[in-house]
């Protein structure tokens, strides 16, 4: 079974960060994490929406979806995948 | 040895030599108001009645169909929301690709806010809309000739074949000068500072037997579709930059597509971790859209313009809303480390050379910089 969308083993404050900042934050911090196991890119900018699953999509990692933090900030979820 | 260029045709063209003179001679002797009676508004009406005339020979539509506004933008909020008033008795649903102008864009906007219904359409990975129609009865359909950011061109005669009765507003204001236009619309708007006219000068056309009614107020004017003063010398001008256009417009095109291929190709191997977007193919000729990773947008813009070169950016850090394009999000492309590169009439081999001669640099100089 997998596991769920909120069940991660990192997780990046990127809150405050605009862009590309989350997205080196998570290029830098990705590989802290096992393979399979789940990366969250807290991030307020709004760029990151669309940048976390089309860094997922050119590095083939795994974008697993959207969930959101205890203070309502938007969660990038990712799954690593090599 | 360094080159230099600049290299956003697509925000606007230097004014073409064809046009130069014509709006020397036209500011001289078209200054008159083409409604009166008197000698010189006779002139002036005989030089806005010609630009009428060149403007719809090059779109391929009749004189008639032609009116002059202060912009591209003014034309498309008239094309949009006149077309609508037309169809305000059978549906209020506007359908636009999530892809448009945000011209386009704020005139749905307008509309919703005045109790319409907006509908978007998605689009693939390279920008191209959706054909699928939502169900039930469309006021208008709006569909760009292509797109201004990435340069894919818009299936406009299959979304017009499926809407059917349903007219389809066609912004052309990327595409006009550039290719030739297709068919299937009911009104379109181009604007000549993209093709080489003089800024200040956009035209609507209405198809004949197209229902348009004012949406906003009037004046007592000759012509009901758009209202103020004629810009007279600019509307010659831009009619002779597009006829000029059009003339070399396939041997510019094909020079062109090349010159973008290979901007495309050397881009994506001399540059890591670097996305190509839009369509490689069925494409604007002029114009290419790129997103480098870990790349800060206005940085990348500053310190190409540092070298010498100029180009535009959709990233969020470039934009006046620091909200990233639209257009690339709704592709679901990298926003940051954006930049678009189209070539204006005369960049050459030498120029294109220059700028991918630096580009990889640049980028690898900003990357360093944030430690990567």
């Amino acid at each position: 079974m997998t596991s769920s969308v909120d069940d991660w083993a990192l997780e990046l404050d990127c809150r405050g960060m605009r862009c590309p900042a989350p997205i080196i934050e998570l290029a830098r911090h990705h590989t802290e994490v096992e393979v399979g196991e789940l990366v969250a890119v807290i991030a307020t900018d709004v760029a990151a929406r669309v940048d976390v699953p089309a860094w997922c999509r050119m590095r083939q990692q795994e974008y697993v979806g959207e969930s959101v933090a205890d203070d309502g900030t938007p969660v990038y979820v990712v799954r690593r995948v090599s | 040895m360094t080159g230099s260029a600049y290299l956003d045709a697509a925000s606007s063209e230097p004014l073409h030599p064809a046009a130069r003179d014509t709006l020397m001679a036209a500011l001289e002797h078209g200054y008159a108001d083409p409604r009166r009676l008197h000698g010189p508004a006779r002139n002036a009406r005989l030089m806005l009645d010609n630009a009428r005339e060149v403007v719809a020979t090059c779109l391929g539509v009749r004189p008639d169909e032609v009116t002059f506004t202060p912009s591209g933008t003014h034309a498309v909020h008239l094309g949009v929301l006149g077309l609508l008033a037309g169809r305000a008795r059978v549906s209020p649903v506007l359908a636009h690709s999530a892809v448009e102008h945000s011209s386009v864009v704020h005139a749905a906007q307008w509309h919703a806010a005045r109790g319409g219904e907006v509908v978007e359409l998605p689009v693939d990975r390279e920008g191209r809309s959706s054909t699928e129609l939502p169900d039930g009865p469309l006021g208008l359909v709006a569909l760009q000739a292509a797109n201004h950011e990435v340069g894919t061109i818009q299936p406009v005669e299959q979304v017009a074949e499926a809407a059917g009765e349903t007219p389809l507003f066609m912004d052309a204001c990327a595409a006009a000068g550039r290719v030739a236009l297709p068919d299937g619309w009911a009104a379109a708007a181009v604007s000549a500072h993209k093709w080489g006219g003089p800024a200040g000068v956009g035209a609507l056309v209405v198809r004949k037997g197209a229902r348009w009614r004012q949406p906003f107020p009037g004046d007592d004017r000759i012509d009901e579709r758009t209202t103020g003063f004629e810009n007279v010398p600019g509307a010659l001008a831009a009619a002779a930059a597009l006829q000029a256009m059009t003339a070399e417009r396939d041997d510019l095109a094909a020079r062109q597509h090349a010159l973008v291929d290979e901007i495309r190709t050397r881009v994506a191997v001399t540059v890591p971790d670097v996305e190509v977007v839009g369509s490689a193919d069925h494409r604007l000729p002029h114009l290419v859209t790129f997103s480098c990773l870990y790349v800060d947008g206005e940085a990348l813009v500053a310190e190409l313009d540092r070298r010498g070169f100029g180009v535009a950016s959709g990233s969020a850090c470039t934009a006046s809303t620091l909200e990233p394009s639209h257009v690339l999000a709704a592709m679901g492309v990298l926003t940051h480390g954006n930049v678009r590169v189209s070539l204006t009439r005369d960049v050459d081999r030498t120029q294109v050379d220059a700028f991918l001669d630096v580009l990889p640099e640049v980028v690898a100089a900003i990357r360093a910089e944030a430690g990567l």
